[in-house]
């Protein structure tokens, strides 16, 4: 590998092999539970997503029905509806939102369940299968316009229809990617809003609909500066497997989802959290979905020179769960972020040396990078120098992904035109520093480098104690962002089921088929 | 001083920097418009010094604009600067005048998620070099973290007899951080526990004139260290005779 930094590739393993030591409970507990997000994930995959009228989705509504029966799988509560009574998903779909009960139905034979299971799998496995084609075809058409790394922005006015024009003038400017942010409250919503949504709070709700019409757009836009767009919503929360589910559907490129996010700074049960993260990610890497992990969230909380190790023990965490639930490097987007005290001596090297080790340690995932936004003050003009040098330093470390800083971060969400001054900042010192990175070697026992070895080190003795520990006893404790989670604490813990001995999820086996036995395409 | 305007390079210049966007195409049509705009305003002898399509339908402007409005500045009152004390001085101040270990409740409220407010008063650590509360020996500091319920947060103060709730809020839109600081002060009325607990809200959008409009005995935006509001909760403990 590619040793600028001199690691020893010895750490490297022993952070790993400890990875994979934490990891191995979470797994075996996954493998024994499901939850109802992720059941209710299922049935929208077979097509009941619609809702009654009141809103509530008609995955909820069978869930409620079938709340003594999940242990068993809600998919056979479904098809068995649709043998029995011989309706179309569609019609079942619209027949559950007027008071249609699936429990009521009975069972047919488990091999016209399977019959049943097998067409529909399929007819919705070719849509996504579509999409993935078509979004390579695209990528590869335009590859050569593409940004290196690629611009990430956020949309957030609460409109899906204004998000639509902010998104269409960033496109305009350069961006690669558009993130709709969601509405504050939505990730501890235990259901996924239905249609299309003008009222918002620091951001617009996550339904089909909304994912529909920013689509579209993105698509039309990326058609007119010959670029293809890539879409981001978040596969977190409380319906993180639902989301995934939607953003398949729907061609998103990017979720945002991690695997212990929503325990730490959401308040989620990690037990829900553990096993929702596992099928969101099975479902996006059967639909070529880059995750984007959050590490940056413990630099909010914590301080980065210091806690500069934490990141890479918890990517090191992301890294095995996500190949735990079949999703390649190429997937993953680990997170990391650029927040050191900007009053620190050589904090622009500590910064450097923190994103060239994790380039370094993760030489094949598309990391993310975020921008400053702890030490972003309301000085808008303090914080545009900080943004460059936090453009620098992504550009010189060779990210994948890096979400632009905004000069009024702190103060609003922003503005059309401060977009517009980041893109500006970023392709200025991409084109001007574009080969910085590679004309530049580190000194060997300089600054850099010692940093370098420095975090990766306190990683490895971070990772020993939460392996001697385990990952719950760790989490319980505080390990991770000073955040205490008890294990039977947070919210959404009633709805994980251990699974009964003839449990049965088509899509699940689907995608382990696909994932794991190279079943796909 | 009764003419006051702003400084530029030169005393009672006027000059002015402002940045904008107009939703019409960028054309010199935009430029006059946006000139026309400012003069609308009032400013006078405005420059255009950079403007900029952002798409096909908006356009940026950096502008230079004189004002020949002024004001007297003899008859402007601002809230009084207040000398605050430092970390060892309010324990120093809390043993001295109340006699015990004083309890301090924070919280984001409502949906608010974000909790870079609260923790930079609240954690060990604190911000930039200014411990926060849970660091004072003599302050027994709860940080409730991110989304807690206003009826959570009024729950959990009563049972740990709190003397003080620091309520954050920082992400918010179309001020609903408003409608969730009323509903909060309306709740410790309802429940008797107004009169002794004080109430103090904080973010980037709070000030003190506003937190107090809002039935809260003072708030602070940014820029403020633990200390500013454990200052300012010890002073009123005394002033109240709360021991």
């Amino acid at each position: 590998m590619n040793t600028r930094l001199g690691l020893n590739e010895d750490r490297i393993q022993r952070a790993r092999s400890l990875a994979e030591e934490i990891a191995h409970p979470v797994r075996s507990y996954i493998e024994r539970h499901t939850t109802v997000s992720v059941e209710r994930a299922t049935l929208r995959l077979f097509g009941l997503d619609g809702c009654d009228e009141e809103g509530t989705p008609t995955a909820n509504l069978a869930l409620h029905q079938l709340r003594d029966k999940v242990p068993h799988g809600a998919a056979r509560y479904l098809l068995g509806a649709l043998v029995k009574t011989g309706m179309t998903v569609e019609e079942l779909d619209r027949a559950v939102a007027e008071g249609f009960d699936l429990a009521a139905q009975g069972l047919p034979d488990q091999g016209a369940l399977e019959a049943k299971a097998a067409e529909l799998v399929a007819r919705v496995r070719h849509t996504l299968d579509t999409n993935r084609e078509y979004r390579l075809q695209k990528i590869d058409q335009h590859r050569e316009r593409e940004h290196s790394p690629l611009l990430y922005v956020i949309v957030a006015t609460g409109n899906i229809y204004e998000d639509v024009k902010q998104a269409r003038a960033v496109v305009y400017q350069g961006a690669d990617i558009v993130a709709v942010i969601r509405t504050t409250a939505q990730s501890l919503l235990d259901y996924v809003p239905h249609g299309a949504t003008t009222e918002g709070f620091g951001g617009t709700y996550a339904t089909r609909e909304n994912f529909r019409i920013m689509r579209k757009a993105l698509d039309e836009a990326g058609e007119k500066v010959g670029r293809y767009i890539r879409l981001v919503n978040y596969a977190s929360g409380l319906c993180m497997p639902e989301i995934a589910a939607l953003g398949a559907l729907e061609r998103l490129d990017m979720m945002l989802n991690d695997s212990m996010y929503g325990i730490l700074f959401r308040d989620i049960n990690m037990y829900r959290t553990l096993v929702d993260q596992h099928f969101s990610r099975m479902v996006s890497a059967y639909a070529d979905i880059v995750i984007n992990t959050g590490e940056d969230n413990y630099l909010t909380t914590s301080d980065a020179y210091e806690k500069g190790y934490t990141v890479l023990a918890s990517e090191l965490i992301n890294e095995r769960l996500a190949f735990d639930a079949g999703m390649p490097s190429r997937l993953q987007g680990l997170g990391h972020a650029f927040e050191m005290d900007p009053a620190i001596e050589n904090g622009f090297l500590y910064e450097l040396a923190q994103a060239a080790l994790i380039r370094e340690v993760f030489p094949s995932c598309p990391l993310k990078y975020m921008p400053p936004t702890k030490h972003m003050t309301g000085n808008i003009f303090a914080g545009y120098a900080l943004n460059t040098l936090f453009n620098l330093v992504a550009r010189m470390t060779g990210q994948e992904i890096i979400l632009l800083g905004m000069l009024t971060e702190a103060i609003h969400t922003p503005f059309m035109q401060d977009r517009f001054l980041a893109i500006q900042n970023a392709l200025y010192v991409f084109k001007n520093a574009a080969s910085l990175g590679e004309d530049i070697s580190f000194r060997e026992n300089g600054i850099i480098r010692r940093r370098a070895a420095e975090v990766l080190d306190k990683t490895v003795e971070f990772l020993e104690i939460v392996a001697g520990k385990g990952i719950f006893e760790s989490i319980n404790q505080g390990l991770f962002a000073d955040i205490k989670r008890s294990p039977s604490g947070g919210k959404g813990f009633d709805g994980v089921y251990e699974k009964a001995p003839d449990y049965w999820n088509p899509w699940e086996n689907m995608l382990k088929e696909a994932l794991f036995k190279g079943g796909k395409k | 001083m009764n003419a006051l305007k702003p400084y530029g390079d030169t005393l009672n210049d006027g000059r002015m920097q402002l940045s904008f966007t107009l939703p019409v195409p960028c054309s010199p049509r935009a430029r006059e418009a946006a000139l026309q705009y400012l003069r609308k305003v009032g400013l006078t002898d405005p420059q255009v010094v950079y403007s900029e399509a952002l798409d096909e339908g908006f356009t940026f402007f950096v502008v230079y604009a004189t004002s020949d409005a002024v004001i007297d500045y003899d008859t402007v009152k601002g809230a009084e600067k207040i000398e605050y004390m430092s970390f060892d001085e309010i324990n120093e101040f809390i043993k001295e005048k109340i006699g015990r270990k004083i309890v301090v409740v924070g919280a984001c409220t409502g949906f608010d998620a974000h909790t870079v407010g609260i923790d930079a008063i609240m954690n060990m650590k604190g911000y930039n070099h200014h411990f926060g509360l849970e660091r004072y020996p003599m302050v027994e500091a709860y940080n409730l973290g991110a989304q807690v319920p206003n009826e959570a947060l009024l729950d959990f103060a009563r049972e740990v007899s709190a003397d003080a709730v620091l309520v954050s809020q920082v992400v918010t839109q179309k001020d609903v951080h408003i409608d969730n600081l009323t509903e909060l002060v309306e709740l410790f009325e309802a429940e008797n526990l107004r009169d002794r607990t004080i109430l103090i809200a904080g973010g980037p959008r709070i000030s003190d004139r506003l937190a107090m409009e809002l039935g809260y005995d003072t708030g602070f935006g940014p820029g403020t260290y633990a200390e500013h509001v454990a200052t300012f909760i010890v002073r009123k403990m005394a002033e109240r005779g709360i021991s």
